[in-house]
């Protein structure tokens, strides 16, 4: 039986190990805002925190989630007003929204390691989160907006 | 026939009203599109608004939600001219049926085709609820004005709210369209502000529900091996060691599509059905099958490239025509020809294909991320014998379409299943199975030839391109056909011109990519001009501006075979869309203006590239900085893009469309390319087929609307074209490197 804590809450698992994250999170749970885009650790869009790192929760197995504590979109903020996310509403940021979930929560780690951050800073946290739409120019200036650095 | 009139809430509209509440209806049919493909729908009403007792307005959109924001920008229209409060408005989408008209969610066609039907709605249940004032107050309805969700009578200053007139406005005559005045641009509301998108809080909060995430109670996950090679079949399958992975129950066999024509059907394989999305993928990793592979499994990029190549030196079938090419080309004092190439691309939306479909009792639900829920119907229905009004389609937001989405083959899949299995069932696609069995972007070769005057400027120009035809997998090589899509529609000023198309064989599906054959045309066409420019020696925007000559109207005649969206006219009506040179002109402008043009040298590594591109009824001029590092490495640090897409309704949602099309023109510029060998696909994640990440797409991007009352363009795919074209003749102009083949990756800069 595994065990672990989702948004803070306490929940066991006696599935099949080797289930990604990703998965148990979706399907099991149907916590649905975390998304699936690639499988294989390449896109950024099943981002979540566990104990307080960005993962990507295609590329980590129920075993190893063992014990682990997960924030997902779903529970970033109670009114969906963190930083990160207001900004992303105040620079009307998604477009199809697909990649969103992910590339908020990867902003949110690093905003949390570097609160002010440069554009370096930005490509190298933001680029294993794929956004086909192009949303980068956007995602770029809402990251500087939550950190209150200059555009 | 009155142009809107009053529908019963009987129907399909059931459940999304309340008893009393006021609805109208548009026949959805623009005066532009009379004569084509909407003509079915001319019969049918399909704008649809509704006034609750309790004020609330709703209105049903019924094009799909990729990320260009119609869901927003078509019920801004509407809320517009029916002077409705935007708090007070709900929008509902729209499932499949006809009734709307189409809803094929492509051509860059959503606000050019129903700007004005959602206008005349709103504005015609405006004038009614003015008319139910005017009768209850017993004065003249000229008295009587809506402003924001209530109606006021002018000179007593007396006022109703749109509720409190629902019921009395149910009972007036629905006004003739010539009774029914819209608003003068300088009323509008919304249209033309910057209203964020419906949708933005549950996106940012993941609680809005994409196809991906649709879930019904009791459903099966289905994960399906199709196929290696198109039209392959099943010659045995050993699904043993599949059935022993925890959480499998069954396989199912779905049978290839019939003879050789694919369209939107399944490409059959083998399905693994699990209790969870991960179990069905183990599953199949398990599968052990034989293919019976077909004719297709000969299918090599890069004998086909060689192929299309040499057809593309040869005579083609000519699309259109001015003057006489041959002639020219033979008194000419100099000739300049190049050839160009671009691969197969693919769509790569993040949110793959997936679909839940229910059959119960002889019908269908589904539930998925559709452009046309109308083609899900009518492939569904035929696939497990039902009649597509039985097939009832829920559009779900869309995690990107780029076209792909437009072919409904995963909905039938789903639906195939679920009859089989009696229980709701979702497909779901894995990022391999969508890269190896995308209805891929067509190859295209291109040769251009052109005479040149003594100043350098094209007086004499033949284009001969050369791809497959869309959605056939024939087995014969057939014409893809031109359309307006950039290359019989090229706008400099010559006396002479032909457009040829040669025939190519598709061996592995075919279909639309954000801007068609645009892309391939649009770069021939804009790096062949950079060449002839720097063959004069001449500066590029000077030079553009001399190439499109005098200011006038391009007509698309001498034996120019139309289509596409070069702009509708017809016997009786003018075209609102003729190809204006002047509009070109201007944005050639406006774009060196606003980029700088000139203020910075060329050369060394650093360079400036541009191109100006009219598709989809919008004009484009891009400018493009590029930057090549000593190992060939190309970074874009800028591009400035200026569109005329005519009025613009929500211009932050537009910008926002040019910057997203400049990141996927830069993908498939310098890094988009999807190869087969034995007729498989060689690609297979975003390792190897990757597209523009944070660090790759261009640093800025800066893009100003042309102020403009013109009919309304295209906007969702009209930036994509000008992007590969302006990096390549910025490469030129940094390393004196001419990129010809696609993509640039595979370029030796260095
Ligand atoms: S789905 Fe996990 S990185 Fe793509
Ligand atoms: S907003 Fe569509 S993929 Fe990022």
């Amino acid at each position: 039986m595994i065990q672990l804590k989702v948004n803070g809450t306490s929940r066991q698992f006696d599935g099949d190990p080797d289930m990604p994250l990703l998965w148990y999170l979706r399907d099991i749970l149907d916590m649905t805002g975390t998304k699936f885009g690639c499988g294989v650790g390449l896109c950024g869009a099943c981002t979540v925190h566990v104990n307080g790192a960005a993962t990507r929760s295609c590329s980590m197995t129920m075993k190893q989630a063992a014990g682990k504590n997960i924030l997902t979109i779903e529970g970033l903020a109670a009114h969906g007003d963190h930083p990160v996310q207001k900004a992303w509403k105040a620079n009307n940021v998604p477009q199809c929204g697909y990649c969103q979930s992910g590339q908020i929560m990867q902003a949110a780690a690093l905003l949390k390691q570097k609160p002010k951050p440069t554009d370096h800073d930005i490509d190298e946290a933001m680029q294993g989160n794929i956004c086909r739409c192009g949303t980068y120019q956007h995602i770029r200036q809402a990251i500087k907006q939550a950190a209150g650095v200059k555009a | 026939m009155s142009n809107v009139y009053q529908v019963s809430r009987r129907g399909f509209l059931e459940g999304l009203f309340s008893a009393g509440a006021l609805i109208l209806a548009a026949p959805l049919v623009p005066e532009i599109l009379k004569g084509s493909e909407a003509d079915n729908a001319a019969f049918h009403p399909g704008v649809y608004v509704g006034i609750q007792p309790d004020g609330k307005v709703i209105i049903v959109v019924h094009r799909s939600e990729m990320g260009t924001g119609i869901r927003t920008t078509l019920p801004m229209v509407l809320a517009d001219e029916l002077e409705a409060d935007w708090k007070r408005v709900q929008i509902e989408q729209a499932i499949g049926d006809r009734k709307y008209g189409s809803q094929n969610t492509d051509g860059s066609n959503s606000i050019v085709g129903f700007y004005e039907p959602f206008r005349v709605a709103g504005a015609t249940a405006r004038t009614m609820l003015e008319a139910a004032a005017a009768s209850k107050w017993n004065v003249p309805a000229s008295e009587c004005q809506a402003k924001n969700h209530e109606v006021v009578h002018s000179s007593s200053g007396r006022k109703l709210g749109f509720g409190e007139l629902v019921a009395d406005a149910a009972k007036q005559p629905v006004p003739k369209r010539e009774d029914v005045h819209l608003k003068s641009p300088a009323d509008f509301r919304y249209i033309g502000k910057e209203v964020p998108i419906t949708d933005l809080d549950a996106i940012v909060t993941g609680q809005r529900a994409f196809g991906m995430d649709a879930k019904v109670p009791g459903m099966l996950f289905a994960s399906i091996e199709h196929p290696p090679v198109l039209g392959g079949k099943v010659a045995n399958v050993d699904d043993s060691e599949a059935l022993k992975v925890k959480g499998v129950s069954k396989t199912v066999p779905i049978e290839t599509f019939k003879g050789s024509n694919y369209m939107f059907n399944p490409l059959g394989g083998v399905a693994v059905i699990a209790d969870n999305t991960w179990a069905a993928f183990q599953g199949r990793k398990k599968l052990k099958i034989d293919w019976d592979l077909g004719p297709h499994a000969t299918y090599d990029s890069v004998t086909y490239k060689k192929e299309l190549q040499e057809t593309a030196r040869k005579p083609g079938r000519a699309e259109r025509q001015v003057g006489d090419v041959d002639a020219a080309f033979a008194k000419a004092t100099k000739i300049i020809e190049a050839e160009y190439y671009v691969p197969h691309l693919a769509h790569a939306p993040m949110e793959p294909p997936v679909a839940v479909a229910d059959y119960r009792d002889g019908k269908v639900t589904i539930w998925a991320p559709t452009q046309n829920p109308q083609a899900v119907q009518t492939t569904v229905a035929p696939a497990v014998g039902v009649k597509p009004e039985d097939v009832t389609c829920n559009v779900t937001l869309l995690g990107g379409g780029f076209g792909r989405k437009s072919k409904p083959d995963y909905c039938a899949e789903a639906a195939i299943l679920s009859k089989q299995l009696g229980k709701p069932v979702k497909v779901v696609w894995s990022r391999e199975d969508d890269l190896h069995f995308d209805y891929f972007h067509f190859v295209a070769a291109m040769y251009m030839k052109a005479a040149v005057n003594e100043k350098g400027l094209p007086t004499a120009w033949l284009g001969r391109s050369v791809y497959p035809p869309m959605l056939s997998g024939s087995d014969k090589p057939s014409y893809g056909g031109l359309g307006s899509m950039g290359f019989i529609d090229v706008p400099w000023e010559m006396a002479d011109f032909r457009a040829e198309n040669g025939m190519a064989q598709g061996h592995v599906r075919v279909g639309w990519l954000r801007s068609v054959a645009n892309i391939p045309h649009a770069f021939a066409v804009h790096s062949f001009i950079d060449e002839l420019a720097a063959a004069a020696g001449r500066d590029r925007v000077e030079y553009l501006l001399a190439a499109l000559g005098s200011d006038r109207i391009i007509e698309l005649g001498g034996g120019g075979r139309g289509g596409g969206r070069g702009g509708r006219g017809g016997a009786n009506r003018p075209n609102p869309y003729p190809i204006d040179t002047a509009r070109f002109k201007r944005i050639v402008e406006m774009v060196a203006d606003q980029s700088g043009w000139g203020k910075k040298k060329s050369g060394n590594g650093h360079g400036y590239g541009i191109a100006v591109h009219r598709s989809f009824l919008s004009y484009v001029a891009t400018v493009v900085e590029v930057e090549v590092d000593s190992k060939g490495g190309i970074r874009i640090p800028r591009v400035d893009t200026v569109v005329d897409a005519g009025t613009v309704v929500n211009p932050e949602r537009v910008r926002a469309q040019f910057e997203g099309a400049a990141v996927f023109g830069a993908s498939l510029a310098l890094m988009g390319e999807i190869t087969s060998g034995d007729g498989r696909i060689q690609q297979s994640n975003f390792h190897n087929y990757p597209v523009a990440r944070i660090n790759e797409a261009p640093f800025e991007t800066h893009v100003t609307l042309v102020k403009s009352d013109a009919a309304p363009g295209g906007v969702g795919e009209p930036g994509v074209p000008p992007i590969a074209p302006a990096i390549c003749n910025a490469v030129f102009a940094a390393t004196g490197k001419r990129v010809r083949d696609l993509p640039l990756k595979k370029a030796k800069l260095v």
